[in-house]
């Protein structure tokens, strides 16, 4: 397991250098002069241009450009931007606020996903099986920025007045709930689904049936047995997902205007900041990687049949 | 003589499903008493794990329906039990092993966890008490280093090992009849013996009542007191396993013991059955046999034979039983 661990850590880093080196290039590639539009209406004053470049290294080939850039992420400088602020201060007040709503819609996604998939699972061609089916689909067919307005609007004093949707600059957890459902709620639908399948395939299986024959009581047959084993795949799609949450986090931030870092990508992008854009995507990268780490392992501990040489 | 610890009478089940109702048990009757084994021989198809499922309660209830019968365990009728009553009698009264142990036992618990499980929330025993007799049960079925054992899971066990943990398992709650549903058939021959063997010396030291579901008439030459031989979910002859083996008193079983290979027939084309069981959906009139006897006349295909009692205890539903049993 330890070798495994190792192993697995030292293949995080070609995965991460090609990754990060793919958005470097991307980002400062662009066919266009990265100081067009920076300076207003008039060209930029070619002292500016000759010192962003020096401080940006844009004279360097890109490869050469591409690990000064890596060299100084690596002692924590996430470099300016072209006016003058500190990415990684933007990104330390953005970061933590995104993260919170990850988690949030991750733990809303689990919760109902895989009660709603136990209880269908369960009860297959009833009347609540129809229901998840149905609205799961609607769900899934619906683009997240349509949930995040609808809802919005008519949880919202605009609509029936059901609560305050409005998020402040450093929002509270519960201030959070409402975005992260609609973060969450397109995973939501798919975990639904994939707990309500495993639980049928494995409610037939042979060591349910024994556990029935052993004369268990039908809540640990179902809640020991037939759980563990239905559950490890849901597992693994929810701790993979916790990348995708947090990149798929800049439509709902826009939505609800959060203050993560979902804007500021966006604004990024908008604005042509290579520096930030390549900061926070280097930082999804990494969270991504980890979380696939995390959940190869757990996948080992969950199901003992796993083993890693 | 006492009273039978098992009695199955008259047990009809059929299988609703969208394809039609499929009668997969017309009229099984049996018994065992405790300290006895009776082995019940088929084909697959027969009804021979269907009729187990039924006395255990654990088919599933639809499609299945049982739409005659009782069974009756220590003289009380199961079927009229509660569903709690029911589970109460699993494993404590009766426990059931399986044919494939790795499939059977949860490949995500030791073999530990899933034996002291039942002495944890059947009897309350606490966590290190339950350990204990793990091991000791696992000592019992002959599991060599049981102690250092028990923490393994089902996948790290061999096949002939899992076999004997799944028995371990079944005999936790010192259950009265064991039902072993084609115990060996997954298994390599010599561990075939070697589980067979240990079979019999538990039943022998537990006074256990056992049902031995088989389709290997070699298997049951060596552990059976009794045998019941079903086909299309009827029970065609039952006998004394000596009388059986000496004499049988159906055509099936007659054919049955002839497509046995033999060591003295080396060389000559080994003898069949012709013809496949038939579709329980769509049983044919009269004997159910009668497509494929080889003494069958045109009696067969008109009367469903009634059971002839040939003395002894011994049945069969042929009806030129007596004829069948003299030319053995």
């Amino acid at each position: 397991m330890g070798r495994y661990v190792l192993r697995r850590l030292l293949q995080l880093i070609p995965v991460f250098l090609g990754t990060t080196f793919l958005i470097y290039a991307l980002v400062w590639a662009i066919p266009q002069d990265p100081f067009s539009g920076k300076c207003g209406q008039r060209p930029c004053d070619p002292a500016y241009i000759a010192e962003m470049s020096q401080k940006l290294n844009l004279n360097d080939p890109l490869l050469i450009q591409y690990f000064k850039y890596l060299g100084n992420l690596l002692t924590g400088d996430f470099g300016t931007t072209f006016n003058g602020v500190s990415v990684g201060e933007q990104i330390g007040t953005s970061w933590p606020i995104t993260l919170k709503l990850g988690i949030i819609a991750l733990v809303i996604e689990a919760i109902i996903g895989i009660t709603a998939g136990i209880l269908t699972g369960l009860r297959k061609q009833g009347f609540l099986d129809n229901l998840v089916l149905v609205s799961t689909l609607f769900l899934i067919s619906l683009p997240v920025f349509v949930t995040g307005f609808v809802l919005r609007l008519y949880l919202g004093p605009q609509g029936f007045d059901f609560m305050d949707t409005s998020v402040s600059s450093d929002p509270t957890i519960g201030e959070l709930i409402l975005p992260g459902f609609v973060l969450g709620s397109l995973s939501m639908a798919y975990v639904a689904r994939l707990t309500r399948t495993s639980i049928v395939e494995n409610r037939r299986s042979d060591y349910v049936r024994t556990a029935i024959a052993k004369g268990q009581p039908q809540t640990r047959v179902v809640g020991i047995h037939l759980l563990r084993n239905s559950l490890i795949p849901v597992i693994t799609f929810l701790g993979t997902d916790l990348g995708s949450l947090m990149g798929g986090a800049i439509v709902t931030e826009g939505v609800f205007n959060i203050n993560g870092i979902g804007g500021l990508i966006f604004r990024g992008i908008q604005e042509k900041e290579g520096v930030m854009v390549t900061g926070i995507v280097t930082l999804l990268v990494l969270v991504y990687l980890l979380a696939s780490l995390l959940v190869d392992l757990l996948y080992a501990v969950l199901d003992p049949r796993i083993r890693y040489e | 003589m006492t009273q039978p610890l098992l009695e199955v009478e008259d047990l009809h089940v059929e299988f609703r499903t969208r394809d039609g109702v499929a009668k997969v048990l017309n009229g099984v009757s049996y018994h065992v008493s405790a300290g006895e084994t009776l082995a019940v021989l088929g084909e697959s198809g027969s009804g021979k794990s269907v009729t187990a499922q039924t006395i255990m309660g654990i088919l599933d209830m639809p499609p299945a329906f049982i739409t005659k019968g009782s069974i009756k365990f220590r003289g009380e009728d199961l079927l009229t039990r509660s569903a709690e009553e029911r589970r109460q009698v699993r494993g404590e009264g009766i426990a059931m092993i399986f044919q494939d142990a790795l499939s059977a036992l949860n490949p995500v618990f030791t073999v530990g966890f899933q034996i002291e499980e039942q002495l944890k929330v059947r009897r309350g025993m606490s966590k290190a008490d339950a350990r204990k007799r793990a091991i000791e049960l696992l000592d019992q079925v002959k599991i060599p280093n049981a102690k250092g054992r028990v923490s393994d899971y089902p996948h790290q066990f061999s096949g002939g090992m899992r076999q004997r943990a799944m028995i371990a398992m079944s005999l936790a709650l010192d259950p009265e009849l064991l039902i072993a549903d084609e115990p060996t058939t997954a298994l390599d021959v010599t561990v075939q013996a070697q589980i067979m063997d240990l079979l019999a010396e538990i039943q022998k030291e537990r006074e256990m009542g056992m049902i031995l579901i088989t389709h290997d008439l070699g298997v049951v030459a060596d552990v059976a007191d009794r045998i019941s031989v079903m086909y299309a979910g009827r029970i065609v002859e039952h006998a004394d396993v000596y009388e059986l083996f000496r004499a049988p008193g159906h055509p099936y079983t007659e054919s049955l013991l002839e497509s046995l290979p033999r060591l003295d027939l080396k060389g000559q084309e080994l003898k069949t059955i012709k013809g496949l069981p038939p579709s329980l959906t769509n049983i044919p009139p009269g004997c159910p046999f009668n497509p494929r006897c080889p003494r069958a006349f045109d009696r067969c295909v008109s009367e469903v034979p009634a059971v002839h009692n040939l003395g002894m205890g011994r049945t069969s539903r042929c009806h030129i039983a007596e004829e069948v049993v003299a030319r053995g």
